[in-house]
């Protein structure tokens, strides 16, 4: 197995655990729960373990939904842990000191959930969703057999990357990626999509110093884009890290294609981004739509908690660095004129 | 729209603007005295999606849980009841007003439209599941209590932050496609064919909710 995916596997974040102030009953406060949670896992997953740490102090009554904010922003629970540590806390915090509440849970921003049920939903329904992003059909997936599907689970519950490649290399989800990352073979030219959910958070001053990037305060703040990348095979190992940030940023990133109708997925020109008369034409049309590509500066660009460099061949990012459910998660930072 | 996506049902993000545009227009002109469609900017101006919002739902004897056009909604300006093509004057139960926002918003990895829907009631207190299962139409019952994690689904909203219903896009270009080859002519149709992909969708996703397409839309499939 490649090392590169052993070691995000293994990746794990410090968590130190604190109870939410108001749902404290006993003296003295009880001290937090110190854990390692697994990058690749889900806050909700923690719960069993966390749970009886606090469970003297707790009042009486049945508790709520367990749910867990970090200065005081809600935490988005289908959101992988790692992401969630690599997009808010610009400079790593470790141990990453988390607020845990066993009430009050917050059904007006949180989508509900149940526990290790709603987990293993949402896992399932992002691997369908990759499944039919990379395979145009989700098949492989809706057809596996209920041992299959628990096992598969369940290796991603243990971290066991050994029983996780035995069960996910039936569903053939290897992307156009694949023929390049082993030593840019020619291989079969190729077109196809990447799953990719990127996170982006604008700022309009710059820093110096990752301490001192703006706080996250609210989930506003931060753009959800579940959009794939497109590849085109004759590109292979050309196709940059940042020619993929780029190319999903078409609001940010305006290229050539986009000024031409969409005729055929298949003939679209992922270009790089290049100042030209045809795109100065289009930027000078849409002014107040679109930023000036010199303007926006790619700031950070953070996976797995790794910050590669831009020009890293986009198909080993995404051959080394995806999510179990094959998704690529890319927290960036953007450095724009003003900020909306 | 290439034939390549008309033949699986799907559109792609460029095609779903321009589907988008066709319907606001035919429908604000069709039924110009119903609730409006609107377009709504997001992501900086370059991704949109359909918004219908303060739809009433109200229960008549005949058909319980459809949404009627038009309601008297909140910020209704219509005074007299005006006949729908099935032609039902409605008494409506103030305690038992429900609004529903909808959304129709393109889906990047599907290549196709979603519905997501939220409801609330007269205070806009919004409504729990289960009263939300009530408003429904019998048929659509039955099918969430088939297949209930997999048909409508809580989840959040792609660009606002906050819970909302969501329908499954997963079958969705199966029956699309079958809509699109419903017969020969088909091919025939092609040239108009993104413009009425949305009123085609809409026909047979908002019947989900209970919400009918007014006869004169429909004409045109």
């Amino acid at each position: 197995m490649e090392e590169a995916q052993k070691y995000v596997w293994e990746g794990a974040i410090p968590l130190q655990i604190h109870l939410h102030e108001s749902e404290v009953t006993t003296l003295p406060t009880p001290p937090p729960a110190l854990i390692l949670a697994p990058r690749i896992g889900y806050l909700p997953l923690l719960i069993p373990q966390i749970k009886p740490h606090f469970s003297n102090a707790l009042p009486p009554g049945s508790p709520d939904t367990v749910w867990f904010d970090y200065n005081g922003l809600p935490l988005k629970w289908y959101i992988p842990t790692g992401v969630l540590f690599d997009l808010l806390c610009a400079e790593p915090e470790r141990p990453w000191n988390l607020t845990v509440h066993f009430r009050g849970y917050p059904s007006n921003i949180l989508v509900p959930c149940e526990g290790e049920d709603s987990v293993k939903w949402s896992f399932i329904n992002s691997l369908k969703e990759a499944a039919y992003i990379i395979n145009g059909n989700c098949k492989n997936v809706m057809n596996m057999s209920q041992p299959d599907q628990v096992e598969l689970w369940r290796s991603v519950l243990n971290g066991n990357l050994e029983a996780y490649v035995r069960i996910s290399s039936k569903l053939r989800l290897g992307t156009v990626g694949d023929e390049y990352a082993d030593g840019g073979g020619q291989g079969q030219v190729k077109t196809g999509r990447v799953p990719v959910r990127l996170y982006v958070w604008s700022v309009s001053e710059d820093f110096d110093d990752l301490e001192d990037a703006p706080q996250i305060d609210s989930w506003d703040k931060i753009s959800y884009i579940n959009r794939p990348v497109e590849i085109h095979g004759e590109e292979g190992n050309y196709f940059t890290l940042q020619d993929a940030v780029k190319s999903i940023l078409p609001e940010y990133f305006p290229n050539k294609s986009s000024t031409k109708e969409e005729s055929s997925r298949d003939e679209d020109e992922n270009e790089q981004t290049v100042p030209s008369e045809e795109g100065e034409k289009y930027l000078s049309e849409n002014v107040d739509t679109c930023y000036p590509s010199d303007n926006v500066e790619i700031k950070l660009v953070r996976i797995q908690g790794i910050e590669p460099k831009m020009d890293i061949p986009f198909s080993w990012v995404v051959k080394n660095l995806t999510n179990p459910e094959h998704y690529l998660h890319i927290c960036v930072c953007l450095k724009v004129p003003q900020v909306l | 729209m290439s034939t390549k996506e008309e033949s699986r049902g799907t559109l792609s993000s460029t095609d779903f603007g321009v589907a988008a545009s066709a319907f606001i227009l035919n429908w604000n002109t069709i039924c110009s005295s119903f609730p409006q469609w609107t377009w709504v900017l997001s992501h900086h101006q370059v991704e949109g999606y359909l918004s219908l919002e303060n739809i009433l739902l109200s229960s008549t004897q005949e058909e319980h849980g459809e949404l009627s056009f038009p309601g008297p909604g909140k910020h209704s300006h219509q005074e007299d009841p005006i006949d729908v093509d099935d032609a039902t004057l409605v008494h409506i139960n103030p305690c038992k007003v429900h609004y529903y926002d909808l959304h129709i918003i393109y889906c990047n990895s599907y290549r196709v439209p979603v519905l997501y829907f939220r409801a609330y009631d007269n205070d806009g207190e919004p409504l729990e599941c289960d009263e939300i299962e009530k408003d429904l139409p019998a048929y659509s019952k039955k099918a969430l209590s088939d297949s209930k994690w997999t048909f409508i689904t809580q989840e959040e909203h792609p660009y606002l932050n906050r819970p909302w219903y969501k329908l499954h896009p997963c079958g969705t270009s199966e029956w699309m496609k079958l809509l699109f080859h419903a017969d020969d002519d088909a091919l025939a149709k092609t040239g108009v064919a993104i413009e009425l992909y949305l009123v085609a969708w809409l026909s047979v996703v908002g019947l989900v909710v209970g919400l009918r397409i007014p006869f004169e839309m429909m004409k045109q499939l």
